[in-house]
């Protein structure tokens, strides 16, 4: 009898179906929310899938990415008149024909046909313009891009500063720790809704407090309503918001540092700045890869602030993929188009994780 | 021992409850109105009533708020999970009758003698949705502003032109009473815009696509009459004279009322309010005539039945319920809403001849345009809204509308004409 209760066990561990059984939920759940629609979404990015329509789906091939990632290039001459002079306005600039001429229904530029200024700079008296086919898809791409490159830094960076100054024994820290962690704990949505007030162009609290401690020299500015500062405002918000997460993740980090290193530092005589160059930093190195690749992913998924403060306006200066992905697929009932986001946004996620894992492998 | 008595006398009657329910059959229903509380008292009426006139049918209500209830309803189909009975917003009632959402009624001869057609949803020749009121837009302006500024008031005959309402709106914006001269409801970034602001464009001799043919908004909604109707509505904020996209929703409810704004356009589902607050001093003025006559949208929310109802007879029955004039007048002096038949009109407040709001029934009679009646609307009104937003906060004007024509004709393209075919 003795031996039977280990042999149960062993067999049990040892009974082939044990570990896919202990595997399945995660397995279901994963294959049935996450694999399965991204295969689905792979698919419908090659078709014209509509959200419901009675005409039936057709395969268009690359149709769906041609739209979305087409881009041409136009050298405007200045416009020159019978002498053949440049034409120029009030202020001496030369005038240009207008691009609609060229895109719209214009036999000699096919390839440009409903095109769209992007952007465009000068050469000489002419003027070079870069057109998109599908704008707003651009605006999304350079956005979200954007603000994974200013989050993912400030957003780590900061967290760990933070992270620093918990990490003290101090009377009253758990009191820093939960009021720093809190703005992670309440809903996206809810915090979005408030600091929209906050931003708000005639009363907000924003606008009030820098009016007030600048003694009314502050013009008020409307955060949200121009298409200079909607996009920082958001950006600002979504760190606030973010840090305290990755601010406990760092602190754990911290914490696994032996403190005898610290002690061999101090009777070495390092100043905090070098404890902190070759003691600290040294001994997150995991965390910090961790909190990279983390923060890039979020970054990536931006859209409740966006369909929550401003539906990617004012003039598409806050459109995100996310939001995208999602006004197409039901807004404009067009699951095609949405799909091909996602996809795209898909290839750009891993390529960028991957390339960070690279450079951030263990070289020994 | 007692509480067990007590324990069992409750499962008793609840079973008891449960097993009379039992004998009708349950049709669910989806509104859009959640948040409101008049709303709410009122449907609930008309769905009690109609409960316990019968014994075949029980209708269940789930409510939405109307920002999420067109996303829900979309969603629900796709999941096949639609409820017997959805209400549905007069021009996009096309495109989910074309998708296959809805099924045309099912009423008695008769049924809708008498209503307003901006009422009654038809598609294909057929009845599919059906609204138990009109809604109107006016400019709210409160009569002493008017004469302390020197300022006509319009009528349906003589409304005013396009140079005269923008010198008002200056004179307005000048005297520095207020923050903005009008409220547009820029903070309403729903339906509000194509369904407030299209009869502008086509007062000025455009539209959102081309009626004749429904297959492009080619030279329409990009034409030159357009572009002169967006150069306008650029300048009304470059002008500061009504607050941008940005606005407060709370601002834009009660800004009209608390004095910030000098006019408003706005529907009559709040006059009732602004005759509380302001009595006699409101007026509720026509739309200005910006070349092509003074014009307003029409067609308001209605009641229809989904196509995958098991019960259509039920759903229909509960429909010709509601319409007994006794709600149109309900609902009307609940919210002021235009009731749509004029029996019902006789029996409201504000309605009735030599009422407060009768002039909404002339404005209505005399002004109101459909939006363009086909599938395809509900992404031209989204592509629409994109380039009033994009105008309004200074988008080079010819290429906003340039963007949102080739959206709305790839669009076009892509389900095949909509089932138009030229």
């Amino acid at each position: 009898m003795d031996t039977m209760t280990p042999k149960t066990a062993k067999s049990l561990q040892n009974h082939p179906t044990a570990g896919w059984l202990m595997m399945a939920p995660a397995i279901i759940l994963l294959t049935l929310f996450l694999i399965g629609p991204f295969l689905l979404a792979f698919g419908f990015s090659f078709t014209n899938q509509r959200l419901i329509s009675p005409n039936p789906t057709q395969i268009v091939g690359l149709r769906n990415f041609e739209q979305m990632l087409g881009v041409g290039v136009l050298t405007l001459e200045p416009e020159r008149d019978n002498s053949g002079a440049v034409v120029r306005d009030d202020e001496g600039r030369p005038e240009y024909p207008r691009v609609r001429t060229f895109t719209r229904n214009n036999p000699d530029y096919p390839h440009l046909e409903g095109m769209r200024e992007w952007f465009g700079w000068s050469w000489g008296d002419n003027q070079v313009v870069v057109l998109a086919r599908d704008l707003v898809f651009m605006k999304a791409l350079t956005n979200t891009l954007m603000f994974v490159a200013v989050v993912a830094p400030v957003q780590a960076g900061l967290a760990l500063l933070l992270a620093l100054m918990i990490n003290q024994k101090l009377r009253g820290i758990n009191i820093f720790r939960t009021v720093y962690f809190m703005p992670v704990v309440v809903s996206i949505v809810v915090v979005s809704l408030l600091w929209r007030f906050i931003y708000d162009g005639r009363n907000g609290l924003l606008n009030n407090l820098l009016s007030f401690i600048s003694f009314g020299q502050f013009r008020p500015v409307d955060w949200l309503g121009e298409p200079s500062t909607a996009l920082w405002a958001i950006l600002a918000m979504s760190v606030w918001q973010g840090v305290g997460f990755h601010m406990v993740i760092w602190l754990s980090g911290l914490q696994t540092i032996p403190v005898a290193l610290y002690e061999a530092a101090d009777i070495e005589g390092a100043t905090p700045w070098q404890k902190f160059r070759f003691v600290t930093w040294p001994g997150l190195r995991n965390t910090a890869v961790l909190i990279l690749v983390v923060i890039t992913m979020q970054a990536f998924s931006l859209f409740a602030q966006v369909d929550v403060m401003t539906q990617g306006g004012p003039l598409d200066s806050t459109q995100s993929l996310v939001f995208q992905a999602v006004q197409r697929g039901y807004e404009q009932q067009n699951i095609a188009g949405g799909s091909a986001i996602s996809v795209l946004l898909f290839l750009l996620v891993l390529a960028i994780s991957i390339t960070q894992r690279y450079l951030t492998r263990e070289r020994n | 021992m007692k509480t067990l008595k007590t324990l069992a006398g409750a499962l008793a009657l609840t079973t008891a409850l449960s097993g009379a329910a039992f004998a009708q059959t349950e049709l669910s229903m989806w509104y859009h109105g959640a948040g409101s509380t008049v709303e709410r008292e009122l449907i609930n009426q008309i769905i009690s009533d109609f409960n316990a006139s019968q014994s075949d049918w029980t209708v269940v209500l789930q409510e939405f708020p109307q920002i999420a209830y067109n996303d829900s309803v979309v969603a629900a189909a796709v999941a096949g999970n639609l409820p017997d009975i959805i209400d549905v917003d007069g021009p996009v009632m096309p495109n989910w009758a074309w998708a296959g959402y809805m099924q045309p009624l099912q009423l008695s001869e008769g049924a809708l003698d008498g209503f307003l057609p901006g009422a009654i949803g038809e598609w294909d020749g057929e009845v599919y949705s059906v609204g138990l009121w009109d809604a109107a837009v006016a400019m709210y302006a409160r009569k002493s502003v008017l004469e302390e500024n020197g300022i006509r008031i319009p009528t349906l005959e003589e409304p005013w032109t396009k140079d005269e309402f923008d010198e008002i709106l200056e004179t307005l914006q000048a005297t520095g009473d207020f923050e903005y001269a009008l409220n547009l409801g820029m903070a309403d970034q729903g339906e509000w815009y194509p369904y407030a602001f299209s009869p502008f464009l086509q007062s000025f001799g455009g539209d959102i696509v081309d009626r004749s043919t429904y297959l492009t908004a080619e030279g329409v909604l990009n034409g030159d009459e357009a572009i002169e109707f967006g150069e306008w509505w650029q300048s009304l904020f470059e002008r500061d004279l009504v607050p941008g996209t940005s606005q407060d929703m709370a601002d834009h409810q009660t800004g009209f009322i608390d004095g910030d704004y000098a006019l408003q356009w706005n529907g009559n589902w709040v006059a009732v309010q602004a005759l509380e607050a302001l009595g006699d001093d409101v007026l509720f003025l026509p739309a200005p005539d910006f070349g092509n006559g003074p014009k307003i949208g029409a067609a308001s929310w209605q009641f229809g039945v989904s196509a995958t109802s098991e019960h259509p007879d039920g759903a229909s029955a509960f429909i010709e319920f509601a319409l007994q004039p006794e709600y149109l007048a309900a609902f009307s002096d609940g919210i002021g809403l235009i009731p749509a038949t004029a029996e019902a009109a006789a029996m409201t407040e504000n309605y009735a001849p030599g009422g407060p709001l009768e002039v909404f029934y002339g404005l209505s009679e005399a002004q109101a345009t459909l939006r363009p009646v086909t599938p395809g609307y509900v992404f031209a009104a989204l592509e629409f809204r994109k380039a009033l937003s994009d105008i309004a906060n200074g988008a080079d004007v010819a290429d906003a509308l340039d963007a949102a024509v080739d959206a709305i004709d790839a669009d076009i393209e892509s389900n095949n004409g909509y089932g138009f075919e030229e």
